[in-house]
């Protein structure tokens, strides 16, 4: 079973029918603590302040769950805020504490460019992951933000885009994932991303 | 590199697409959602739903329109028309919108804009400006009530003043150039680039392929918004892409 946070930021219908769609079986939106705990992956998602968000995973106690069932090694997909939530920390309004599962910051995108930064752009691999597979070199994908989060280690960059400046679009640690687009509204390309984390998860529950 | 979009756009009256859209493909060409998914397929970057309903009390039937879509359309959509109200809003965006767009209600409250955007944030507001030159005046006027009303307020200085009160985006039309097939307004669209510092849509006159590449070289549109060219099957999705790509255009394929 893989669990959608609801912790009350933006629409989540579209991400649990995009797992549908792309034939991963078992994904619930819920917003209850113990749902969370016992599902076999993690996803987080959102929009809307990175502080509210937090507090929002503070208050209810999510973020316990998540952090404690991340160290168990239930893999986690952050999707856009989602993902800037895994970092340190962000910048955006102030200074505020994330998760901390992916060292790095969350900076502001340049001033150089329209912000936020909306629309289909490219996103290149510097390196292999199981979350890119069978995902073209070079495929577009949709993004609506104004921060990126920017990791301390290269090693944790998994996808890149250019907008303004190099960032990185897509991140992951161990079995810890980020993509700062939204694969739910990508297409045909998002939705193999959605499936490629649900074989990610059901993989480690067959091993 | 960001792609420039191309947008097609669906006229839907009382939960049905009328302007036909004739493709021998398509089951029921009156539906919105399976023309969505059609559109989607064929590598539309986003749609625009414009519910022209004229009945306040039929109005719910959008809000299904908007779910149903969100359960079989995997890229962004936006719905325009018949919102007043925040309250009404909330109800699109719940129902899985990923951007509304306001035309008169922007109008008429300005500070509709400014209080949706802060709460939803601005990429879900989107505002339609629908300009016109007009006799004796050296500038582009905001007309309303889909085209009956002028405010005799300067297009430009409309967009700039949205963009403050937090617009996320701009669908700009020329009601000078809309349903005659000659292309888009190059002078309007470049200032409205120009003046604004968030995405401006082009929509309104075209007719031909080299027309979508146009407006992007030579005004700037961020995307371009497609309606009878598209509907009446002259142009597919993809032949406009393939001609924006032939001109260096980004595009995605």
């Amino acid at each position: 079973m893989i669990a959608i946070v609801d912790y009350g930021m933006g629409n989540l219908r579209s991400a649990e029918k995009g797992f549908e769609k792309a034939g991963v079986e078992g994904v619930f939106v819920t917003p209850d603590t113990e749902r969370v705990r016992e599902a076999d992956g993690i996803v987080l998602p959102g929009v809307g302040a990175f502080r509210d968000a937090m507090a929002d995973l503070e208050r209810t106690g999510m973020r316990e769950v998540v952090v404690e069932r991340v160290a168990a090694g239930v893999p986690l997909l952050g999707i856009c805020l989602g993902m800037q939530l895994l970092g340190s920390m962000s910048f955006e309004n102030g200074e505020h504490e994330g998760l901390g599962l992916i060292p790095g910051v969350c900076e502001r995108l340049p001033s150089n460019v329209k912000v936020p930064h909306m629309g289909w752009n490219t996103v290149a691999y510097p390196q292999a992951s199981p979350l890119f597979e069978g995902v073209e070199e070079e495929s577009a994908f949709y993004f609506v933000h104004s921060y990126h989060l920017r990791p301390e280690s290269a090693a944790d960059v998994i996808g890149r885009t250019e907008y303004g400046v190099p960032f990185a679009s897509a991140v992951a640690k161990d079995h810890v994932y980020g993509v700062q687009f939204h694969p739910e509204k990508s297409s045909e390309m998002g939705l193999r991303i959605l499936a490629d984390y649900g074989r990610i998860v059901h993989g480690r529950e067959a091993s | 590199m960001l792609s420039r979009r191309v947008i097609p756009c669906l006229d839907v009256d009382r939960g049905r697409v009328v302007k036909g859209v004739r493709f021998v493909e398509i089951r029921d060409a009156g539906d919105p959602v399976e023309l969505a998914a059609f559109y989607d397929a064929e590598g539309a970057d986003e749609l625009v739903f414009l519910d022209i309903t004229a009945s306040h009390e039929e109005r719910g039937v959008m809000l299904e329109v908007a779910r149903h879509t969100a359960e079989e359309v995997f890229i962004p959509y936006t719905v325009g028309g018949g919102m007043r109200s925040a309250e009404d809003i909330r109800e699109m965006l719940a129902a899985g919108s990923d951007k509304i767009s306001l035309n008169s209600a922007a109008v008429r409250d300005p500070e509709l804009v400014r209080r949706t955007s802060a709460i939803y944030g601005s990429q879900c507001i989107v505002v339609a400006v629908d300009a016109k030159k007009v006799a004796g005046r050296d500038r582009w006027e905001v007309f309303i009530n889909g085209g009956r009303i002028n405010t005799e307020t300067d297009a430009i200085e409309w967009i700039r003043e949205v963009e403050r009160l937090g617009a996320g985006e701009i669908l700009l039309t020329s009601m000078d150039r809309d349903g005659t097939n000659i292309g888009f307004d190059l002078p309007l669209t470049a200032a409205g680039t120009s003046a604004a510092n968030i995405p401006v849509i082009a929509s309104g006159g075209a007719g031909e392929l080299e027309h979508f590449a146009e407006v992007v070289v030579e005004a700037d549109a961020d995307a371009v918004l497609a309606a009878s060219t598209l509907h009446y099957g002259k142009l597919t999705v993809r032949d406009i892409k393939e001609h924006m790509a032939s001109h260096g255009i980004p595009v995605r394929l």
